[in-house]
């Protein structure tokens, strides 16, 4: 018979064999090795935002240290060793989208301003009276709230791929709101409020048949799969860099170069221009065309580190690890009498939503706080996600490649506690 | 686990699950919402005030236990009371609740409200224990609507002298 060791060392050699070791892991992450009222932090909010790991904040921290100055301008050596930083971390976004070109990689504040970018340098110019955006039911506010300001402004129609009750877009009635009109469409790449892995090559595809351009929300896709925009093949991806274990105030868009290149400005000011008089401004080429005024110089620099740090891990061994909590988790709580899982999609992240009876997520994210659990608890910005199943809110744990079976096992007896302080 | 069986005792488990004067009233002549945005918490609060009493109140809305509990244990403290008393009130609760006034040692009217002075130490849900307050004195001042947004003291107490 073997030994608890022996099973240990076996464990560990599997785990090795499967090229992803998550004690290693969580060692690069200083911040999950702390204690909140008393018990060590189990942290389950990866899909509001991810933790940073500690190579990405010494890079940040090198180069306000030693390298800092505004970029594009200078002849000074500073100026330029920030700019080659700068622009070093765009041909890291590049190749870690698949990006043809590093000029189409633009660098925002995050999703919420590269989805709205888009709305006012194309969606301004191709949307009209009459005209028709598409958007889906399990949309975050991001991507319906700039859509909605638009065809409000323009007389245009928002139209909603339904869902299903499993948190599926229904892509039957997809096809039948492609018509004519259709200017755009507008798709998260997984929900973050259900964790449903939309099936973006598909949409895209039927998209393109009717010659409808697509943006996909990457917010949730970048953490947690390998993208390559042209196999995708959409014509916009936009990427937060906070929730893919970079600072906030890091985020790209990604654009196709011929879009791009006839797209308007979207702020206008410094950096963006190629010269101004008052008579007229001409404006600079992509990217600079849209990233007017000093950007989030060691944010960027910073999101150019997490993409170094997440090639070096194997990354289907983590996502792997992810899919394992995601069952675990599910299994854990499923077995607890009065909880109810929301959304079974077929293909989906690990992002977990939840309810307890009739007890309201807030109530529950106390007592999990209380435990040193930090989950979401709310609609998560996606309010037409909650009217779908009838809910005010739900709880959420979102699980990164660092969290771990135990943390899992953690959140499981929290939620019968709950059970027993609130039931 | 003691604080969170003071926050969740069994007065506000009570209410929090069986809300009292939790109707709609057609003859109220005072109507406020009260939201707070960023968590859903919200209600619509009835008043039928006359000659500056509260002679009727009730609620209805949605939310967590503490939000409930205290919309429901408001309402039935404040049944019968003065303008100027249920302004008072919310004056020492706001205090107990962000943990300015020590409701056990300290004398004070608020009697079974007292349930909630757990709320302080888990100052994220102050807000949930005081929207129901804040909504009443929207309706109070005569507006129709009040948000949580809002964290300083009650209007009362901002006044100057």
């Amino acid at each position: 018979m073997m030994s608890a060791t022996d099973t240990a060392i076996i464990n560990e050699r599997v785990e090795g064999a499967r090229g992803f070791d998550v004690e290693r892991v969580r060692a690069d992450f200083p911040v999950l090795s702390q204690t909140v009222n008393g018990k060590p932090l189990v942290y389950l909010d990866n899909a509001a935002s991810a933790q940073v790991p500690q190579i990405v904040v010494e890079r940040g921290a090198k180069y306000l240290r030693e390298e800092h100055s505004n970029i594009h301008r200078g002849v000074h050596y500073l100026s330029q060793r920030a700019t080659t930083a700068f622009e070093g971390a765009r041909e890291k976004v590049r190749r870690f989208i698949n990006a043809r070109e590093a000029r189409e990689c633009i660098f925002t504040r995050g999703c919420t301003e590269g989805v709205n970018l888009v709305m006012y340098a194309y969606g301004r110019r191709v949307v009209g009276a009459g005209d028709e955006v598409v958007v889906s039911e399990m949309e975050h506010h991001s991507n319906i709230v700039p859509w909605q300001m638009l065809c409000e402004e323009k007389g245009a129609r928002l139209r909603v791929i339904p869902m299903n009750d499993d948190g599926e877009l229904i892509l039957d009635e997809f096809d039948a709101l492609l018509g004519e009109r259709t200017r755009l469409v507008c798709v998260n790449h997984i929900s973050n409020a259900l964790g449903t892995i939309n099936p973006i090559k598909e949409i895209v595809a039927r998209s393109h048949a009717q010659g409808v351009p697509v943006l996909v929300d990457g917010a949730q896709g970048a953490p947690h799969l390998p993208i390559d925009v042209q196999d995708l093949d959409c014509d916009f991806y936009i990427i937060s860099g906070h929730k893919m274990f970079a600072p906030t105030g890091s985020g790209v868009v990604y654009g196709k170069a011929a879009l791009l290149e006839e797209m308007s400005p979207f702020h206008g000011g410094g950096s963006m221009i190629r010269s101004v008089t008052f008579e007229k401004t001409t404006y600079a080429g992509i990217p600079e065309k849209f990233e007017a005024g000093t950007p989030a110089i060691a944010s960027q620099i910073g999101l150019g580190a997490a993409i170094d740090y997440l090639n070096s891990l194997d990354r289907a061994a983590a996502h792997r690890h992810e899919q394992d909590l995601l069952t675990y988790a599910t299994e854990r709580l499923t077995a607890i009498e009065g909880v109810r899982i929301i959304g079974a999609a077929r293909e989906k992240a690990s992002v977990l939503s939840f309810i307890i009876e009739d007890i309201h997520p807030h109530d529950i994210g106390t007592v999990l706080d209380y435990e040193g659990i930090a989950i979401r608890a709310g609609h998560h910005c996606a309010q037409p996600v909650m009217q779908h199943f009838k809910l005010p809110a739900t709880a959420r744990a979102s699980f990164a490649f660092y969290n771990t079976r135990e943390e899992v096992d953690r959140l499981a007896e929290a939620v019968e506690k709950v059970l027993e302080v609130l039931g | 686990m003691q604080d969170l069986k003071e926050l969740y005792g069994e007065v506000i488990t009570e209410h929090g699950k069986k809300p009292r004067n939790y109707r709609v009233m057609e003859a109220a002549n005072r109507k406020a919402e009260g939201h707070n945005p960023l968590c859903g918490d919200h209600l619509l609060l009835y008043l039928d005030l006359r000659d500056g009493r509260i002679n009727d109140i009730s609620f209805q809305g949605d939310g967590c236990r503490i939000f409930k509990a205290s919309s429901s244990m408001m309402t039935h403290k404040l049944k019968g009371l003065g303008r100027e008393e249920a302004k008072e009130l919310f004056d020492e609760f706001h205090q107990m609740i962000v943990g300015e006034l020590d409701a056990e040692n300290t004398p004070n009217k608020l009697g079974h409200l007292k349930a909630f002075s757990g709320v302080s130490n888990f100052p994220v849900r102050v807000k949930c224990a005081s929207l129901p307050w804040r909504t009443l004195e929207a309706a109070l001042e005569g507006q129709d609507t009040a948000t949580s947004e809002d964290l300083g003291p009650p209007l009362s107490a901002a006044e100057p002298g």
